[in-house]
């Protein structure tokens, strides 16, 4: 056998590993922290609307995601008459996939550093949690998600149901419009870190000191932070799915399993873009006090615990937009609002901002097309 | 590029690829795995389409109000523009005060176009 292993073979062997070992970790860790969210949210929004919430299974009700999970494998599948059977099983397993995919290029706390005791290795190596390194990292994941509009029009569409089809193409809609002030949010992160890459904007942020950092990005937080809770339908704007108007909008036909993938793929995107705000503009896995307390992991989660503790508080506490309100904010209120930030940012930059090499088309065009090829 | 880069020697969107395989196989697991346990049993009132509990009038219907062929235009227009932002952002401390007066440029007929459909009420929904 060793005789068989050259040094080069050996190495993609171990990283073959490490891959596999990283991935299945942050698979199952991510599954973990959904099941515990649905818990989580439950329990809080009982205690800000002065009840209990699910308090019965086990200690502190905390068995309560298992008894879910069963019991959603165990229910009966309907299909309503006349849906299209090809595009109704696809929307979930599209919803799950794009879900998971856009999370690879996120960093979770960039080295594992653990409290007490320091860098964790494995065969020799540093290792980074994030499960691939791409270049193009931001990019990466303003596709990925945008193709998760697919799953919500694709359930909409096969349910040959009215309140489904409504709610499939409100989302839509909603989810246009508000992706275009979430991408123009982040052009002043790109343009202070001079990288698409979460690990690069860290490292920026870390440059600069992790408060200064949010104080000069906090327009884009702010702007963030609303189209994130719009694409993903938190409650201010979750109108695809309004209880009270469309049932569940465009899963009211989905039962059993292919419910329970529909609600963990909405989970998983809220995740996503807690973890993104935590990674762009909190400073990641930087602690709050720099050169007191070491950068850890768990600073990553705290950030972004803290930002998912924010959409479960605005969910017990905001009533629902009207859909002209939504529109309305989402064009002609933060499109502006992220289009001047964007011309304000960029100019502050341009005359206060470092230089860093003479404008010469080389300089210009040789590190651009670095960035793309490597 | 920075301190934490680390190398490795496999395709950088090798692991992506991983993923893709484990999320498809976990969903289609799922999906599989809940119908073998919860067996389809479909009678005429179970599959009949959910409609609050009364039997469903009409057929769906397949048009739609125009505001939303708008909006979806709309948004090609702005979203292509809006990906131009991009590389420029990427490499604006090169390009300094000549790509911020170039972008500027783009971004006002950009802004003409907005204040047009503004105008002429595509927003009003």
């Amino acid at each position: 056998m060793e005789t068989l292993l050259t040094p080069a073979l050996k190495e993609i062997a171990i990283d073959a590993v490490i891959g596999v070992i990283k991935l299945a970790v942050i698979f199952n860790v991510l599954l973990l922290v959904f099941s515990l969210m649905t818990y989580i949210e439950r329990r809080i929004l009982g205690f800000m609307q002065f009840r209990r919430g699910p308090n019965r299974t086990g200690p502190w009700g905390i068995l309560q995601p298992a008894a879910d999970g069963i019991k959603l494998f165990f229910k009966e599948e309907l299909m309503p008459e006349g849906a299209n059977k090809f595009l109704f099983f696809a929307a979930p397993v599209v919803a799950i996939i794009t879900a998971y995919v856009s999370l690879a290029v996120v960093p979770y706390g960039g080295p594992l550093v653990l409290p007490f005791y320091g860098p964790v290795s494995l065969f020799g190596r540093p290792i980074n949690i994030q499960i691939a390194d791409l270049d193009v990292g931001i990019l990466f994941i303003f596709a990925i998600t945008a193709l998760g509009v697919y799953s919500i029009v694709f359930a909409g569409y096969a349910s040959n149901n009215k309140y489904a089809l409504i709610g499939g193409l409100r989302s839509s809609a909603q989810m246009f419009s508000y992706e275009l002030a979430l991408g123009m949010s982040w052009v002043s992160v790109i343009m202070a870190a001079g990288s698409f890459r979460l690990n690069d904007i860290v490292a920026a942020a870390e440059r600069m000191n992790p408060w200064m950092w949010l104080l000069i990005q906090f327009p884009a937080f702010v702007i963030y932070m609303i189209a994130a809770c719009a694409e993903v339908n938190r409650t201010p704007f979750d109108l695809p799915e309004g209880e009270t108007e469309l049932v569940a909008g465009f899963h009211v036909e989905y039962s059993s399993m292919k419910f329970a993938l529909m609600q963990m793929a909405e989970y998983i995107n809220m995740m996503t873009v807690c973890a993104l705000a935590s990674n762009m503009f909190l400073g990641g896995w930087l602690s709050p006090l720099p050169g007191v307390i070491p950068n850890s992991p768990l600073w990553f989660f705290a950030k972004m615990g803290l930002l998912l503790f924010v959409f479960i508080w605005l969910r017990a506490t905001v009533p629902r937009f009207r859909y002209d309100q939504l529109m309305n904010f989402g064009w002609k209120r933060l499109i502006p609002a992220a289009a001047i930030w964007v011309v304000l940012f960029s100019g502050l930059t341009a005359v206060f901002g470092e230089k860093k090499t003479p404008p010469s088309t080389v300089a210009i065009i040789a590190p651009a097309a670095g960035q793309v090829s490597r | 590029m920075t301190p934490h880069a680390a190398t490795s020697s496999l395709p950088p969107y090798f692991p992506v690829v991983m993923l893709f395989l484990a999320a498809t196989g976990f969903a289609l697991f799922n999906v599989i795995l809940s119908w073998l346990l919860g067996r389809p049993r479909p009678n005429a009132a179970k599959s009949s389409v959910y409609e609050c509990g009364v039997p469903s009038v009409a057929k769906l219907s397949e048009r739609f109000p125009i505001k939303f062929y708008l909006v979806a235009m709309l948004f090609i227009l702005f979203d292509v523009d809006a990906a131009f932002l991009y590389p420029w952002a990427l490499v604006f401390k090169e390009l300094g005060l000549f790509g911020f007066v170039e972008m500027m440029i783009f971004m006002g007929l950009l802004g003409a176009g907005f204040a047009y459909a503004w105008k002429s009420g595509a927003f009003e929904w």
